[in-house]
């Protein structure tokens, strides 16, 4: 209802602008919502702030759903040739938009040497998904990565150190086993640690991965490294941690409810998301804290998220106009205020600098983890005709999971397929 | 009115339902038909007809018959289930017994929720622990089990959810049924000394048959049709062991922007509703009795 009453009322305004509205630019602006929170008050405030400030232009934000359902209504309306004229899409279908020739690199724009300084502030960790081929396609915005959650409590009652999270792959295994309880029945009322593998594995995949320092696939996307010996010895430490060590749930863990089992005290330490960080702040009713995923040979997590693209078969002033909503958004006191409202990390270095988010990080230091993990973060698993070779991916992993295959049969039948798939792109 | 003006207002009064079914039904499928056999357009390069090419790769292509075996199990399974589960609810709510219609409506009430809605709430009961279900098989002793995350269970897990949506559906056809028939054979089967069983199986069940054809058909299509729980609760995972023939088509078509072979799994979809129709409606409708 209340969705209609703002939809009544955007088109009544629309009508009662249009008498001055002929030399207004108009943008349309596609965003999905994927973490709790009020995230379309914020951007219609964000726009309707833009708006007051540049009166020649009109950016109409449009919910659109998921992420998958944005990008399926953007494209969609791209191929009847009327797309939006930007929208918020995953950082990884970068690949998926070039090929489809729907978006325009961000560097046509950038013009001034403001631009260029504004261009290079980002964290080099999330312009990795967005440059190919030297040039920028999309502007970070909200962008996340995997962190470690644990449980103060749980750590105290196992007799260790509430304070000290385990920081490489042994350390994992040890306290793990510690924090893993059983009742008399043998059955298990808290699990050591719980990373989840529904729907997307292959993004917390890359939190073993990583650390063991290998890489899946190169930078133009086109090969992969699944049946790298790295990659099958990362797969085959996560079936360990259920299989050999028993201290992870078997099977494949649900992600949508890995944050209630760790608020449930079922799981004493979980990896997920850091925008789960305001709900498990909210709803905890433990101390917790947050870590960086543990090392092995290095440390390293992926980066995720959404990137802001701007469409080609928008008019070029519509474009420049995205482009200046674009840099407004990501200005260092809105990146701050954007982070603290919705737990995603703040885009540039610049933002931690401001005042308001130095002042949230002493209040609050778990959520600057985020930000000190993005030295060693890696791009998110991306590569052409991405949701196909992710799924392979997936369905290796799961495979694997659930003991239908082992680690190098899942992971050398996934490159076989793979290389089918990417052998078009080379 | 002559014989032309009237077939003119024929056809005029036909034209807006004309209008909507070519639009949104005949066109989609022609064209789909006519897609199935080109490329999929990518960027700069334009569909081109490659003729039976999208055919010999969904042979080839062992995700589409997990899908197809997957979705033949999952229809053998929720529709007989789901008839006899509503037969049942609909005569037990049908005779005059107390809280008849607190009962009715709870039994009808999986059917307004929304799927995705539903979909969520049986994600916790399935969660591994705390969850409903097993909570009940810990106090009972039994093993707990990760439902959606082992895969082979994840298959029967969201065609329980889908056979507790439906039942309710069928009961209110059956309900409706079962209140025109009426009273006298009831009370002549108690005079004659027959037994429920015996009632439901002779007088009952035949005469039901007509709205046994209407669910089974509705059962059918739903059977395809239902898919919205699967993005919910297991994405088709873990490894496709829940991947149904639409939510496969769908991810071919929206994630991999595959659209020709998008189109021959269309088709094929088509080709099966059809032919499943068609044989219900000649086979059973001559086993039917119609009043």
């Amino acid at each position: 209802m209340k969705k209609l009453i703002g939809a009544i009322s955007l088109v009544t305004a629309g009508l009662g602008l249009q008498a001055n509205a002929l030399a207004q630019t108009e943008v349309t602006f596609y965003f999905p919502v994927a973490v709790g929170g009020p995230i379309t008050k914020i951007i219609d405030g964000y726009a309707a702030d833009f708006n007051k400030e540049n009166p020649d232009i009109k950016v109409t934000p449009v919910y659109a759903g998921t992420y998958q359902e944005t990008i399926v209504k953007a494209l969609t309306a791209n191929k009847s040739g009327k797309p939006p004229t930007a929208a918020i899409l995953l950082s990884t279908d970068t690949f998926t938009l070039i090929d489809e020739d729907a978006v325009v690199p961000i560097d046509n724009f950038v013009k001034s040497e403001e631009d260029k300084k504004w261009l290079n502030s980002f964290f080099p960790a999330f312009m990795e998904n967005s440059q190919i081929d030297g040039k920028t396609w999309g502007i970070p915005f909200q962008r996340s990565t995997v962190v470690m959650y644990w449980n103060k409590k749980a750590f105290k009652e196992a007799g260790l150190d509430p304070e000290k999270a385990p920081s490489t792959w042994l350390e994992l295994v040890e306290m793990g086993q510690k924090l893993t309880k059983r009742d008399a029945n043998g059955n298990v009322t808290q699990w050591g640690i719980q990373v989840p593998s529904s729907g997307f594995p292959y993004w917390l995949f890359q939190c073993f991965t990583t650390p063991n320092d290998v890489i899946l696939a190169n930078s133009e996307g086109n090969k992969v490294t699944f049946d790298n010996v790295k990659v099958i010895e990362a797969l085959q430490f996560w079936m360990d941690l259920s299989q050999k060590f028993k201290i992870h749930p078997p099977g494949v863990v649900q992600w949508g409810t890995t944050p209630r089992d760790f608020m449930e005290g079922k799981a004493a330490i979980i990896w997920t998301t850091t925008g789960n960080l305001t709900n498990i702040r909210n709803n905890a009713p433990f101390e917790f804290g947050v870590a960086m995923i543990p090392a092995n040979l290095r440390p390293g997590s992926p980066t995720g998220g959404g990137n802001f693209y701007i469409f080609k078969k928008a008019a070029q002033k519509e474009q420049e106009a995205a482009f200046m909503f674009a840099k407004w958004l990501t200005q260092p006191e809105r990146a701050a205020q954007w982070s603290i409202d919705t737990g995603y990390v703040a885009v540039s270095p610049a933002a931690y600098e401001t005042e308001r988010l130095k002042k949230y990080g002493q209040e609050f230091p778990q959520a600057l983890v985020a930000r000190d993990q993005l030295k060693y973060a890696v791009a998110e698993f991306s590569t052409h005709d991405n949701q196909r070779v992710t799924k392979v991916l997936n369905d290796g992993l799961q495979a694997a999971l659930t003991g239908a295959k082992t680690a190098a049969q899942a992971m050398k039948d996934a490159q076989v397929e793979a290389d089918r798939i990417l052998r078009d792109y080379r | 009115m002559t014989t032309t003006a009237r077939h003119i207002q024929a056809y005029l009064l036909l034209l807006p339902a004309f209008v909507l079914l070519v639009s949104f039904t005949h066109f989609p499928a022609v064209a789909s038909l006519i897609e199935s056999f080109l490329s999929t357009p990518k960027g700069s390069r334009p569909a081109r007809f490659v003729g039976l090419e999208n055919y010999r790769i969904m042979i080839e292509d062992p995700v589409f018959w997990q899908a197809m075996s997957n979705n033949f199990w999952f229809a053998a399974i929720t529709i007989p289930a789901s008839i006899a589960i509503s037969i049942s609810m609909a005569i037990w709510v049908n005779d005059k017994i107390a809280g008849k219609q607190f009962l009715r409506m709870s039994y009808f009430l999986p059917t307004v929720m929304p799927m995705i809605a539903v979909a969520n709430i049986w994600i916790f009961f399935y969660t591994p622990d705390y969850g409903l279900i097993n909570q009940v098989l810990q106090a009972l002793g039994f093993p707990g089990q990760n439902f959606l995350g082992d895969s082979s269970l994840a298959l029967w897990s969201i065609t329980v959810v889908a056979i507790w949506k439906e039942a309710g559906f069928f009961m209110i056809f059956y309900l409706a049924a079962l209140q025109t028939l009426s009273p006298s054979y009831r009370e002549a089967a108690q005079i004659e000394g027959a037994s429920k069983w015996y009632y439901f199986r002779k007088i009952q069940w035949p005469l039901l048959m007509p709205t046994t054809v209407f669910v089974l058909v509705n059962a059918l299509i739903n059977a395809f049709r239902m898919v919205d729980h699967i993005f919910v609760m297991t994405n088709g995972g873990p490894n496709n062991a829940s991947t149904l023939l639409l939510f496969y088509l769908y991810e071919v078509g929206f994630k991999y922007w595959d659209r020709g072979y998008a189109s021959a799994l269309t088709i094929v979809l088509l080709l099966i509703l059809a032919v499943i129709g068609l044989l219900q409606f000649f086979l059973l409708d001559k086993r039917t009795h119609y009043k």
